[in-house]
């Protein structure tokens, strides 16, 4: 397993591992979960409509992705109660089985993104996961506090003087962003399931609020080990592995 | 002393005017209370001080570099969250010295596992507890039962005392009777 040909994919998924959940944890404090499904599909899209235009599919991904956090929130105020989302989601569902229906180059590259191939990631891919996960982890630790004011308290910022919007805008687009690359290597529903299912359970157990983040990130940690092993093992595609492992989480433990 | 707040015939609604002309100021060390029958539009015009709602004439003066805390009488949403209520009034930057005694041993639980009253308590304190020149309270002793009510009145005496400026939406009349300096009573609005 400590081939390189495992290694890197190994080492890109751990870095994931860590940051879907804390993400997810806050997606969760602002209500915006299917957010991580939405931004996943419109970053396989994006993927293939790179790779068809002759761009990096991981630039087409994320590129596709961080438009449609910024654009989510310049829409804001027209597209409430998640309409956003489901639209971005169907959008982005569409175009992805479209182009890979009509180019056999996107027709393979589509497989492997909705079935989550992990072992295709290579060592560019680990370098921007590790440069995202570093930048992901570091934000959410400098906007916690404000997304936390922000839901409990909206007024807070106004009466203050402040403006919410930098805080708004910066955790869509890096929640975007954070999903466009993990759905490049975990999958769509991979990507998802680390983002929904850690803080989902974490939350109805944990005490405080630093304990619930703990959490989230200890069970999706071990539920990534986990599913990566049974994975190699039974050579089986890996998305498909950690959503059942996850599901398998949720049920034992909710 | 110059006023932290001065309202001079200020019409505050949304859509439309839902307030007669007010006129009030508040300084420092200062609680004045507004009250009414419902639909008078109290707390339209605590949300136009606060920045929220719509003024149609008149005009509301703060002073400057005034720092301004606001309660409201949403419940932060704090179902599903694993939020204890010592970290809520870290959130806002709030000492938590006016709680009750019997709140101080439920400060490590979650909010979502304590009673609608210690709830409320604890979010009011996370409003109140924060440096803040002007307070603006609405309807601050909802879900209250008699003890939460006396010591919120005697919290609020103590901060008007350290040089706050309170204002306070309520139809509670025995608390306001008590807490308060000066009432200023708001008369229906007719709308045609």
């Amino acid at each position: 397993m400590w081939h390189e040909l495992f290694l890197i994919p190994f080492l890109t998924g751990l870095l994931l591992a860590v940051l879907l959940p804390v993400l997810g944890a806050y997606l969760r404090l602002r209500e915006e979960w299917l957010a991580a499904l939405a931004y996943a599909h419109l970053a396989a899209g994006g993927a293939l409509l790179g790779l068809i235009g002759s761009l990096p599919p991981a630039i087409g991904g994320v590129g596709a992705a961080v438009l449609a956090g910024v654009g989510k929130r310049l829409f804001a105020a027209r597209l409430s109660g998640g309409a956003g989302y489901a639209l971005m989601l169907l959008g982005g569902w569409a175009v992805a089985v479209l182009v890979a229906a009509n180019h056999p180059l996107a027709e393979r590259l589509g497989h492997a993104m909705f079935d989550g191939q992990l072992y295709f990631a290579d060592a560019a891919m680990l370098q921007l996961v590790v440069a995202g996960t570093a930048i992901g982890l570091l934000v959410l630790w400098r906007l916690s506090q404000q997304l936390l004011l922000a839901h409990l308290y909206p007024d807070f910022f106004r009466i203050r003087g402040l403006s919410a919007w930098p805080t708004q805008l910066g955790f869509d687009v890096l929640a975007a962003l954070s999903l466009a690359l993990a759905t490049m290597s975990l999958g769509v529903m991979g990507a998802f399931a680390l983002v929904f299912i850690p803080p989902w359970l974490a939350f109805r157990r944990a005490a405080s609020w630093r304990a619930g983040i703990c959490w989230s990130l200890v069970i999706g940690l071990a539920a990534y080990l986990l599913a990566f092993s049974l994975a190699l093992y039974f050579d089986q595609p890996f998305g498909p592995m950690l959503a059942i492992v996850l599901v398998f989480f949720g049920v034992l433990i909710a | 002393m110059m006023p932290l707040l001065a309202l001079d015939d200020v019409v505050a609604g949304w859509q439309q005017p839902a307030t007669t002309a007010v006129k009030l100021t508040l300084s420092a060390r200062e609680i004045v209370g507004l009250t009414g029958p419902n639909g008078v539009g109290k707390s339209t015009l605590l949300a136009a001080v606060a920045g929220r709602a719509r003024v149609f004439s008149g005009a509301i003066r703060r002073a400057p570099e005034v720092s301004i805390a606001l309660q409201t009488q949403d419940v932060p949403p704090v179902d599903g969250l694993p939020l204890t209520g010592r970290e809520l009034l870290a959130m806002t930057g709030a000492d938590g010295k006016g709680l009750p005694p019997w709140l101080l041993d439920r400060l490590d639980t979650r909010l979502d596992r304590l009673s609608g009253g210690q709830r409320h308590y604890l979010a009011l304190s996370a409003v109140l507890d924060t440096p803040a020149d002007l307070v603006l309270l609405d309807e601050p002793t909802n879900n209250l039962d008699r003890a939460g009510v006396a010591h919120l009145t005697r919290h609020l005496r103590e901060l008007a005392e350290s040089g706050r400026a309170i204002l306070v939406v309520s139809h509670d009349a025995a608390f306001v009777d008590a807490v308060c300096d000066r009432v200023i009573k708001l008369e229906p609005c007719d709308v045609a």
